[in-house]
């Protein structure tokens, strides 16, 4: 079973715990407007490899790997869950440190057969990249062209099925850091015990030339990138909130309405 | 263990150490190995500065602002010719300096050196607006030769081409070849007395039919002798009698510093690395500990006054010299770290303040402190030099791994990445050739595309319009063969002359009698030359002739495959070349049955080799840069870091055993998240009831393992 593949980056240490293989799949049905890799929204092009070429070319420089492992991102990786059931068993046979990047927008109109393979995929995955871009429903839609039901029902699946996951959240000044927001996002972490860490990504400009090189128009043209002072203030009150959040449930005091 | 066979030598000095081989024999390793301490805790024991060494550096950070501002050099010597005793005793502040010694008598002066070439030396101090005492350089015209004149003397017409047409660049031939590592710690271990013995009885035992070489080497050993008497009384001056050995740690790294003190007095080698000294030293500071006779603090601020001493170093240089290091560098290189063939690892209390100095003094390029990596070294101390290099951005690394299986567990690096035995062997520095400038010879039958000059042998030419790889494989395996047979002969003139008119006295006093010398070459452009032949064999190189029919520039078309992505389609060709350009320097006979190496290792002069050199069929314009060492040229390497760094490290370190360097660089963003952001560990973060708490963090970290 072979592969999309848009690329790969033989030193990751963004995405995931210590430096990794990071495997760009090819094809996306998210338009978010802050996307920087519009150039693997197409699906069914790109490289194609099979799971053997990739895992021989990780195990040629495995002693790289050693505190980190091998993580596939996008594009939607789970878009092509056939070949990471296949790039993961032979990855979890050798002992590899497995991560997938989501939006978990898949998981949202999946028909059994699809649910059945997702769920033998997470039995071979130590950590989710789960980006939840927006709580707010019509936020979401405004922002990626999709609602959130599907992501938010995700999320709920790798609770239940005690998966670690780190939540993402990507920082666009005036588009997805309004307070209320980021507490809504700290509260609903409070109670995911799976969530092992929050990584708050500060929008940057680089994808710009991206767009470029394709002949789009770029969405957030203006926007200027985030500014560590602003993810901070960000990371901030996701912690405030799901800290209270915590404290609240622990102590037995029902949650403040929203 | 009988100690009776150990009574020929025995100091006072020596109580509480473990005797064994080293009280026998001068041999620095068996001490360390039967007395050194590993350390396995973290940095918690290190101590800040004490205000001394604030105000001391405070003093030096001033001067370096004047020495700025005068334009790059405070203050030159310009009558004294520099020895080991020229000058005066020289402090920055006496009553709080622990560590004391200046190259001359003043801080930040430069001393006048001679011996490697008196125009170079005359045209450093015009360069800064000083004059040589006209005296000096009639004498060092008329009556004393130089090195440079005796190198000018044998030169062949050829070689003088070939260094013109930079396809032979950098070669240490109007400036002290350095990369000589004395053994320092023998000073303090032994006192210069016991050294002096030691070579006397070299002396009586050479042979006795007087060959050249032995006539040679007694006269070496006789200025060996000398030098060490010198080094005594340079010593003296200061107070300190080191013809005996170090009775404590303030001691030893005193006796430690007058020695490579005395190196650097009389020559102003490219690179005056110090060895490896810091676990060498931690012997002493443990006893001293143990006797309660000095504080980690105390102990820390020697250091701190010592690695001050090694930041203060300099040379009197031209611009031009600068220019091809990038800089006014000194190479006061420092190897620590590493790992036992015992299997123990090396790392101790010293290994940490040492690195400590780049938080107590700030960061630093000097002493280039070179932390010998390997994956058996304590995790503590992976974390703590991790760290430093994120606050210092100023260690350099090296793997430990790979040099352990040929060179032991007591060599050093000279420079950047040359390896050696300390105090048993030595390398005569070679510079490098020009691989790049060597291939469009093989295209234009030895003509220099720049000059137009017949400088290589007149081969036929490649006339036809598209390159052929096998044509051009032919015609570049000739040249290279014809350029590593001038390349040996010029570096055997120049080690010759060096020997006989610039001896390093000194530092190879503080060598055994019979040492291993390495024959040091080095290559250039090797990036260039693999992407080229990949063009050629890959996609179609087209030949673009001036009006003389001279191959200046290439048009590739299509795309192939390029060094530094992990494809051995052209990092067998790189691998290839290395190995085939070594088996052709090998052939030749070299000095002193110096035994034939090569580095890739340029660091910053691939500018200037860049500059010399056309338009190669890589798509590479003429004058543009060649990529550092070993690395891949700039932007082609385009599938991350360790893609990149293993196309690098499948070059054969057998046939490169001078050393492979990549430069690599990235953004802070690029390894890995930043602290204030991520939230690594959330349950550091969360006071709530352990009920509620997460699973313990699986962030591992980030391991560094690069080698440069």
């Amino acid at each position: 079973m072979d592969g999309y593949i848009h690329s790969i980056e033989s030193f990751g240490t963004v995405d995931g715990p210590g430096v990794r293989m990071v495997v760009f799949l090819q094809g996306c049905p998210m338009r978010c407007l802050y996307c920087h890799n519009p150039d693997t929204w197409a699906p069914a092009q790109g490289n194609v490899m099979s799971a053997p070429e990739i895992i021989r070319q990780y195990e040629r420089n495995q002693a790289f790997y050693t505190h980190g492992g091998l993580t596939v991102t996008g594009g939607e990786p789970l878009l092509q869950v056939d070949f990471l059931l296949e790039l993961f068993a032979m990855a979890k046979e050798r002992g590899i440190h497995t991560c997938i990047d989501t939006s978990g927008i898949t998981f949202h109109q999946a028909d059994s057969a699809y649910r059945r393979k997702l769920d033998q995929l997470l039995q071979l995955t130590d950590l989710v990249l789960l980006d939840i871009k927006q709580t707010d429903s019509e936020q979401h839609r405004a922002l990626t062209g999709h609602d959130n039901a599907g992501i938010l029902a995700f999320a709920q699946h790798l609770k239940d099925l005690q998966i670690p996951v780190w939540v993402r959240r990507v920082i666009v000044p005036g588009l997805t850091d309004q307070a209320e927001e980021l507490r809504a996002l700290g509260r609903l972490i409070a109670g995911m015990p799976n969530v092992r860490a929050i990584d708050v990504l500060p929008y940057h400009t680089m994808g710009l030339e991206k767009y470029k090189a394709l002949d789009l128009p770029y969405p957030l043209d203006g926007v200027a990138a985030a500014t560590a002072a602003e993810a901070a203030r960000a990371r901030n009150l996701i912690l405030t909130a799901l800290r209270e959040a915590r404290k609240n449930s622990a102590s037995g005091t029902p949650q403040r309405p929203e | 263990m009988d100690h009776l066979d150990y009574m020929d030598y025995q100091f006072d000095e020596w109580d509480g150490f473990e005797k064994a081989t080293w009280c026998r024999e001068v041999n620095v390793r068996s001490f360390i190995q039967h007395n050194y301490t590993p350390y396995d805790g973290d940095e918690g024991f290190l101590e800040g500065p004490t205000a001394h060494t604030l105000d001391l550096w405070q003093q030096v950070c001033e001067l370096t602002k004047e020495e700025i501002a005068k334009g790059g050099v405070l203050d030159m010597d310009t009558e004294v010719i520099s020895t080991i005793t020229s000058h005066g005793p020289g402090y920055l502040n006496r009553d709080k300096e622990k560590i004391v010694g200046l190259q001359t008598d003043k801080p930040f002066k430069r001393a006048f050196m001679p011996y490697g070439g008196i125009r170079m030396a005359e045209k450093a101090c015009k360069d800064h607006g000083y004059e040589i005492d006209p005296k000096m350089s009639e004498f060092f015209t008329i009556h004393r030769k130089t090195h440079n004149a005796g190198v000018f003397d044998a030169y062949t017409p050829e070689m003088r081409a070939c260094r013109s047409s930079h396809i032979i660049t950098g070669l240490p031939d109007a400036y002290g070849r350095g990369r000589i590592i004395g053994d320092y710690r023998r000073v303090a271990l032994y006192g210069v007395d016991r050294l002096i013995a030691d070579k006397l009885e070299q002396k009586e035992t050479t042979r006795s039919a007087m060959y050249s070489h032995i006539i040679q080497q007694r006269e070496e050993l006789s200025e060996q002798i000398r030098a060490l008497q010198e080094l005594k009384a340079m010593a003296a001056s200061y107070g300190y009698d080191i013809s005996r050995p170090a009775k404590d740690v303030k001691e030893a790294i005193q006796w430690l510093y007058f020695g490579y003190l005395g190196a650097i007095k009389e020559q102003n080698g490219a690179a005056m690395s110090l060895g490896r000294t810091s676990t060498f030293l931690d012997i002493y500071a443990e006893r001293d500990l143990r006797k309660g006779l000095y504080t980690e603090c105390e102990i820390q601020e020697m250091v701190d006054h010592f690695i001050m001493k090694l930041r203060m170093v300099k040379f009197a240089r031209t611009p031009e010299y600068n220019q091809l290091f990038s800089g006014d560098p000194q190479w006061v290189t420092e190897s620590i770290g590493g790992v036992a063939i015992d299997g123990r690892h090396l790392v101790t209390k010293m290994s940490y303040r040492y690195l400590h100095t780049l938080k107590n003094l700030g960061p630093s390029p000097e002493p280039n402190l070179t932390v010998l990596w390997s994956i058996h070294l304590p995790e503590n101390f992976k974390r703590f030099c991790a760290r430093t290099s994120i606050e210092s951005s100023s260690i350099q690394y090296e793997n430990d791994d790979m040099m352990r299986f040929t060179h032991g567990d007591d060599y050093a690096i000279a420079c950047c990445v040359s390896s050696m035995r300390i105090g048993l062997e030595m390398q005569f520095f070679g510079a490098r050739a020009n691989l790049a400038k060597c291939l469009l010879y093989a295209i234009n039958g030895g003509v220099d595309e720049i000059s137009h000059k017949q400088v290589g042998p007149r081969f036929t030419p490649i006339t036809s319009e598209y390159l052929n790889y096998d044509e051009v494989m032919d015609k570049f395996d000739a040249m290279m063969r014809w350029l590593a047979e001038v390349y040996v002969n010029t570096l055997n003139v120049i080690h010759y002359m060096h020997d006989k008119y610039s001896y390093e006295r000194l530092q190879m006093a503080l060598h055994d009698k019979n040492v291993t010398r390495w024959f040091a070459t080095g290559i250039a452009g090797l990036s260039v030359v693999a992407d080229s032949l990949s063009a050629i064999k890959y996609a179609k190189v087209k030949v673009l002739r001036d009006e003389t029919g001279l191959a200046v520039d290439y048009e590739v078309e299509g795309d192939f495959p390029k060094y530094g992505n992990d494809d051995d389609r052209v990092d067998n060709i790189a691998r290839g070349i290395v190995h085939r350009f070594m088996e052709h320097i090998r052939k030749n006979h070299t000095y002193r049955d110096s035994i034939p190496t090569t580095s890739i290792l340029t660091i910053t002069s691939n500018v200037v080799y860049g500059k010399a050199t056309g338009s190669t069929p890589d798509g590479r314009k003429k004058g543009e840069p060649f990529a550092p060492g070993a690395n891949p040229m700039h932007r082609r390497d385009t599938h991350g870091a360790i893609a990149s760094l293993a196309s690098v490290a499948k070059l054969p370190f057998k046939d490169a055993k001078d050393g492979i360097s990549n430069t690599f660089s990235i953004i802070p963003g690029a390894l890995g998240k930043e602290d204030q952001i991520f939230v690594g560990d959330i349950d550091v973060d969360l006071d709530c009831g352990s009920g509620a708490c997460f699973a313990p963090t699986l962030f591992e970290g980030l391991d560094v393992t690069d080698d440069q």
